[in-house]
Parts: C-alpha cells; structure tokens; sequence
C-alpha cells in the first residue's frame, strides 16, 4: 500500500492542476487537495458529526489518502506525533468537535512540550451555532491556545488554502510544534473556489536560521580556550537534523558530549565521546562532567528543571554558550553568556567553519587532564545494578532488547521508570530512533506512538516499551494494530506497581504507598490473543531472551507481558531539590 | 517593578487573547491594558502595563515576540517615551454652593466639561501619569463624584491607556 502511495499523490495532483482553478468545490475537498499539495498521505483520525462533510470528501479520496482509524483520539494524535518522530515530517490528525477535540489536548499539548511538528483539524459546530451550547460545542480554539505554536477557527471555506498553508508552514518551521484549525461544519460544506497560494504571508513569523557571525565567532574563541568544555545536545538536534555536525564538532575539538532525554541518539551512544545522559536519573559522570565544566554548550536543549536540578547549584563556574531557534529558550532557567539563535544544524554548520584551525589542534592537549578527571568519575560511579537469577531484573530486560535489536530499533516510551532504564540501557545508535514523552510525561504515549512510526516504516523493527500502568491508558490502540496488519511489537515491563510513583513514596514518603499498585491487571496475553494479535509471557530471567526472540520475530502484533522484580528503583538519581553533584548512586 | 509593553500585533480574531493568556498562566496581573489601531492597515498595538522582576518581564516579552502574529513586543519603560491619563469624572451636584466650587476646579485645573444633565457633570482631566498630578488635578472631583473612567496614553511613539472603573460616591 505505502509503495503506491506517493507516487500516486502526484498523478492526483496533475488531475487537480487540469481542473481549471476557478472551479467552486467545497471546503471539505479544499482541505483535502490542499493537505495533498503538502505531501500528506496519511491522517490519523476519529470520525464524529461535526466532521461528516470531510470524512465524506475522504471516502472518495481514499486511495490517495490513507486514514487510519484510532480507537480513541488521544491515541490518534500520539500515532501521529510517533509518525512525525519517526520520519521528520509534520503529522496530521482529524478528529470531530467537542469530546473529538477535547480528548486530542492532551496529545496536543505532548507535541508542543516535545516540539512535534502535528497538524490538527477539529470539527466545530455549524458557524450559526457557535456560542449557543449546541451539541457537541467546545471553544476549542480557547482550550487548546496555551498548548498549541497557533491555531485558527477557519471562518470561511474561501480561507481554508491559505490557512492549511500556514498551519504547515508553522508547524514544520522554526520550533516545531502542533498547530490546530478548528473547522465548522458549514465551513466544510461551503463551496469556494481552490487556489492553493504560493507561499505563506506572516510578517509576525521570521524564524532565524543563522546565528549572529560576531556572536560565533566569540563563541568559537571560547570553545578554543576552555579547559573542561562540554557540549550538552538535545532534541533541537535532531529536529534540525545536525547530527552530522555534532557529531564534527565533538571529534574536531575530542570533546565530551552529554545528551538529554530528548536528545537520545543525535550522537552515537556507543561513541567514544559520548558520556550518556545527564539529569535527574543520568550518568554520574555525565552530571560531574557538566557541573565541574567550564563552559557548556547547549545545543537545542532547553535546561529542564529535570536536567539542571536545582538550579541555583547548576554548574557554577561554567560559562554557557546557548544554541537555540527559539529566544525565548535563552536564559530562560540558567543565564546564557553567549546566545546563538538559530537553526542548530546551521549554527553548528556556522560553528564548523568558523573554527580556528590552531584551536582544534592542541586541544587533546589541552583536554587531556579533562578526560581523564571523567574516566575517573566513570570508573568511581558506573552504570550498574545487581543482576539476579530468580526474577527479571528490568535493567537486563532493556540491556537484552539492545542485544537482539543492536541498537536499531525505533522504541518508543511512556514516562516513568521503563523510560529511564531504557535510556540508561539501550545504547539509540541514530536519531528519531528514540520516541518518547519528555516535557509533559504522558503515559500511554509509547504504544500509540510507537504505531505511528511503524505506520510510516512499516518494515522497520518498531517496539513499544511500556509499562504495565501506561500499557493499560491506551492499550485499545491494539485493535488499530491488528487493523492495519502492522508487526508492531509491545513490551511491557510489568512490576505491577505505578513504578516512578512507588518510588518516590518509598524515598521521600517514607514507604507509605498510595494507590501505586495495580492490584487487579488484565492477563495481558490474553487481551493481546482477544484483539487478534499475540501474547507472550516471560515471568523467569531464563525464559527472558527466548520470549525476546520469539515475539520480535514473529510476524503481526505481539505483546510480550515481561514481569520484572516488583520493588526495583532507578538509580543514580537526583533527589528533588538537590543539585546534580548530589546524587544519590543507589 | 511596573514595566510598559508595546506590542504590535497582526489584527485577526483572538490575538489579544492569546496575548493576555501568557500573562494569566504566569500568573502576572495586567494593570492596565489598551489596545488601539494604527495607521498601518490591520496592525493593532497593545499596550500592557504589567509588574514583575526583571527577568521576568524579559520571558514574558520573548514569549510574546514570539507569537506567531506578533510583530514585534517591546519594554519600553526605559525607552524616550511620553504618558498621559486620561480621567472622566462624574459628579453628582446637591446644591448652589457645590456647584460653583466644582465649576471653580474646572476653572482652576484646566479639567474639561463633558456633558451636564439635570443633576451631574461629567469632567475631563487629562495630564501625564504621576501621582500627584493625579491627586492634585483629580483628588477634589473625585471625592464628590464618580470616576467613570480613567484612561492612559503614553505618546507619541507608544500609546497606552487605562480603564478603571472606580465606583466612589460621597455621603
């Protein structure tokens, strides 16, 4: 199906370009020529009223078009923020008005604290009908304005082409982030005519690309000076698609590289110079390194209060140079001394051309005494846990799915402690391989997401790592799985415990759990067998890698129940309040 | 401490909403609040005074350049600019004696008679913002009248006004 499809979209739009361009067609056929001008060929959606008039105009496009239908529209807007992950490209969601859109927000809201490029459509009730209460009316645009880059109520169909234009336009460019055009009902049955525009007019909207000159040229000094630099790399790297200038920038100087959760595979995780990521649950080694450095230099990362910890303690000798597309990112938690905004890819690109050539040269000199204060911190603190023979310890779970994998799957993530071990263990080897929930923490984001990136790599090895509680949030999303005859594979690390919770009740609430443990769980091998796909179950470490094996390889949806050591903690961790050199290593 | 935005801003429907949404959610109070057209066809400015540290008045203003339609958002509190207030003040009137004393301010503050109806008048003061203009050019109407309305403009680059309604009727 998906070899067809974009070959296909462009003989479709030929047969537009013969209708004359005057021609009146209705707004729900100018949304979908125009997302097929944008090189759409799937929307995840939700049908309802509101959206008739566009799920009718979708029927007869359905071969250029692909929808897929979620089970519920959350899970739609994580399948599509999974696709954009996945493939770079901007995701598009469909769903209908009210409790269509309301149950989109918080799928919304994870794109635009992760900086996911979406698209999406709401319905709304009929123009006439708006602020009268009418069935299925929400104020969507209200609703989802602190949790969207724009949105638009489209008021006429005439509007509609430019404001497509421009919601993918914003949504792609600069910071990505969702953008959302909420759509009345009679805007979509209203005919206009289609004249999709050239290019987009927003003279408030000039994201920058390069970075100062002068501004690089000081920042480059410094890096050719500095004696403990490193550079601390996130998600804006990997949006920007820079990993290949990282990566030239870390080996021209042989300097450390830290990235964030967010930041998971711009820079080869098995690569020398990468010492893994930092913050609330990072290497110790990585959290020394960035608090004894003398500058850093951030790139596309933003300074998480989860990375910083407490940030009055927050590398206090250090100089920052920050490299960022969005100003408002600047300084906005930890004073910037050098501020480069820009795209990182091209700041990075400016960097690398800037460099003094005599800089680079002496800098394993200058850097050795640095390197070696890091291996010390390496060799003091490693990575570690106490394996055990008797129960399935989830740090090997995750160093087993590195195993059979090599460090090429695409594995998506909840939040919580599978989250943290998975990316203390599973050594990403490239970009956009690693999706997961960082600014908003959503669980049940893994198993949609992860269907979304297996929709727009349907041969690829996608895994959902999930945990038991998250699993159960969006679990329905199976039945879209097995729908879509996708070979979708979901592990779920199954403690039986709302883990990350159960955790900190333990440390800091002096063991007194409250409501953490999932007291009753479906027999997930058998909710896997009811929709159709497989269930696999390994309770033993022994029986661990065959189930592994068995259920990456079988063909279809396989769930894989893997129940881990019930009271395990992620360690090192930070404390809440504390600073980074205060970790608490187990 | 109290700052002065200036915001231009692309006219379409909900900006100011979306403007004054970031404040809310910071949990920052607008004092005063204007928004007027320009001659630039469909630029509207909005003029926001607001109070905060400075670091937070520098997110703030990032995060609203930011916006998609904002052209360009601005502190100007430290910037050449001029202020002025305007004041409407109604004044409810008992008998002779009060009259020709309100009559006499008029006179003697160069404040403005607006509109007299069978029982009240209503009167313009206009002047820059500080305190004691105020009270001085505004304190004796007020004590015997209603301010119906109190607005601010700082000119002639920036312009801002301010709406207060001020219920305070005497004895």
């Amino acid at each position: 199906m998906e070899a067809n499809l974009n070959s296909s979209a462009t003989t479709v739009q030929e047969d537009y370009a013969a209708h004359t361009p005057r021609d009146v067609v209705r707004g729900a056929r100018i949304l979908c020529e125009a997302l097929l001008h944008e090189g759409v060929d799937t929307i995840f959606g939700y049908p309802g009223g509101a959206v008739l008039p566009i799920y009718d105009e979708l029927a007869k496009m359905r071969d250029h078009l692909r929808h897929i239908l979620a089970r519920h529209e959350q899970g739609a807007v994580h399948m599509a923020e999974g696709y954009a992950k996945a493939t770079g490209k901007v995701g598009v969601v469909l769903v209908t008005s009210g409790p269509g859109a309301t149950n989109a927000v918080t799928g919304i809201a994870n794109a635009y604290m992760d900086s996911t490029p979406l698209v999406v459509f709401t319905g709304q009730v009929p123009r006439k009908l708006i602020g009268s209460d009418a069935f299925q009316e929400i104020d969507t645009v209200g609703i989802t304005m602190p949790c969207t880059k724009y949105n638009y109520l489209a008021r006429n169909a005439c509007d509609l082409a430019e404001i497509v234009k421009e919601a993918f336009y914003i949504a792609g460019t600069g910071r990505p982030g969702p953008v959302l055009i909420d759509i009345p009902k009679d805007v979509a049955n209203e005919k206009a005519p289609f004249i999709y525009p050239e290019r987009v007019r927003l003279p408030g909207y000039r994201p920058s690309v390069l970075a100062d000159p002068g501004q690089v040229q000081r920042a480059m000094a410094k890096i050719g000076t500095a004696k403990r630099p490193i550079l601390y790399v996130g998600g804006g790297v990997i949006h920007s698609g820079g990993t290949d200038e990282l990566l030239e920038l870390a080996e021209r100087f042989g300097l450390p590289v830290t990235p964030t959760l967010m930041g998971l595979g711009c820079f080869p995780s098995g690569h020398p110079l990468c010492l893994g990521m930092l913050g609330m649950h990072g290497s110790y080694w990585a959290n020394m390194a960035i608090s004894e450095s003398d500058l850093i230099i951030a790139i596309g990362a933003r300074f998480d209060d989860r990375v910083t910890g407490a940030v009055d303690k927050f590398a206090r000798q250090a100089e920052i140079i920050q490299v960022d597309i969005d100003p408002s990112s600047i300084g906005k938690n930890v004073r910037a001394h050098i501020a480069l905004v820009g795209d990182a890819k091209s700041v990075m690109r400016q960097m690398l051309e800037a460099l003094p050539e005599e800089a680079c040269r002496d800098s394993s000199v200058r850097l050795a005494a640095w390197w070696d204060q890091i291996e010390a911190w390496k060799v003091h603190a490693p990575l570690t846990y106490e394996n055990s023979d008797q129960v399935i310890k989830p740090q090997f779970l995750c160093q087993e799915l590195y195993r059979l994998t090599q460090g090429n799957a695409i594995i998506a993530t909840d939040v919580g402690q599978h989250q943290m071990w998975l990316a203390q263990y599973y050594g990403f080897k490239g970009p956009r391989q690693s999706i997961t929930s960082g600014g908003l923490g959503t669980m049940g984001f893994g198993f949609p997401a992860a269907l979304g990136a297996q929709i727009a790599f349907p041969n690829r090895q996608v895994i959902a790592f999930v945990g038991d509680g998250g699993f159960q949030m969006t679990a329905q999303e199976l039945a879209t799985a097995v729908q879509y005859k996708t070979n979708i594979k979901i592990v779920v690390m199954n403690n039986n415990y709302l883990g990350m919770v159960r955790q900190w009740q333990e440390l800091f609430y002096d063991h007194a759990y409250s409501a953490v443990a999932m007291e009753w769980l479906p027999n997930f091998v058998k909710l896997a067998e009811a929709y159709g796909a497989v269930g696999l179950r390994a309770t033993r470490p022994e029986e661990l890698q065959g189930v592994l094996e068995r259920g990456l390889s079988t063909p279809g949806v396989v769930v894989m129940d893997i129940i881990v050591a019930l009271e395990e903690n992620v360690y090192p961790m930070i404390p809440p309040g504390a600073g980074l050199k205060e970790m608490v290593l187990r | 401490m109290r700052r002065t935005l200036s915001i231009w801003v692309e006219n379409r429907s909900g900006e100011l909403s979306r403007i004054v949404g970031l404040f809310a959610a910071r949990g920052y109070n607008i004092e005063s609040l204007t928004v007027a057209d320009t001659l630039q066809r469909n630029i509207s400015l909005v003029t926001v005074v607001t109070t905060g540290t400075d670091h937070a008045i520098e997110q703030i203003v990032k995060r609203v350049d930011k916006q998609v339609c904002v052209l360009k958002a601005l502190d100007v509190t430290d910037l050449r600019h001029a202020e002025r207030e305007i004041a409407v003040v109604s004044v409810k009137l008992n008998v002779g004696p009060a009259l020709r004393e309100v009559l006499q301010l008029v006179a003697r503050n160069r404040l403005k008679l607006v509109d007299v109806s069978q029982d009240t008048l209503t009167l313009e003061a206009t002047g820059d913002c500080s305190p004691s203009t105020k009270s001085s050019r505004c304190s004796a109407p007020l004590a015997s009248g209603i301010l119906c309305a109190a607005a601010r403009w700082p000119w002639p680059i920036f312009r801002r006004a301010r709406l207060v309604r001020k219920p305070s009727t005497r004895q």
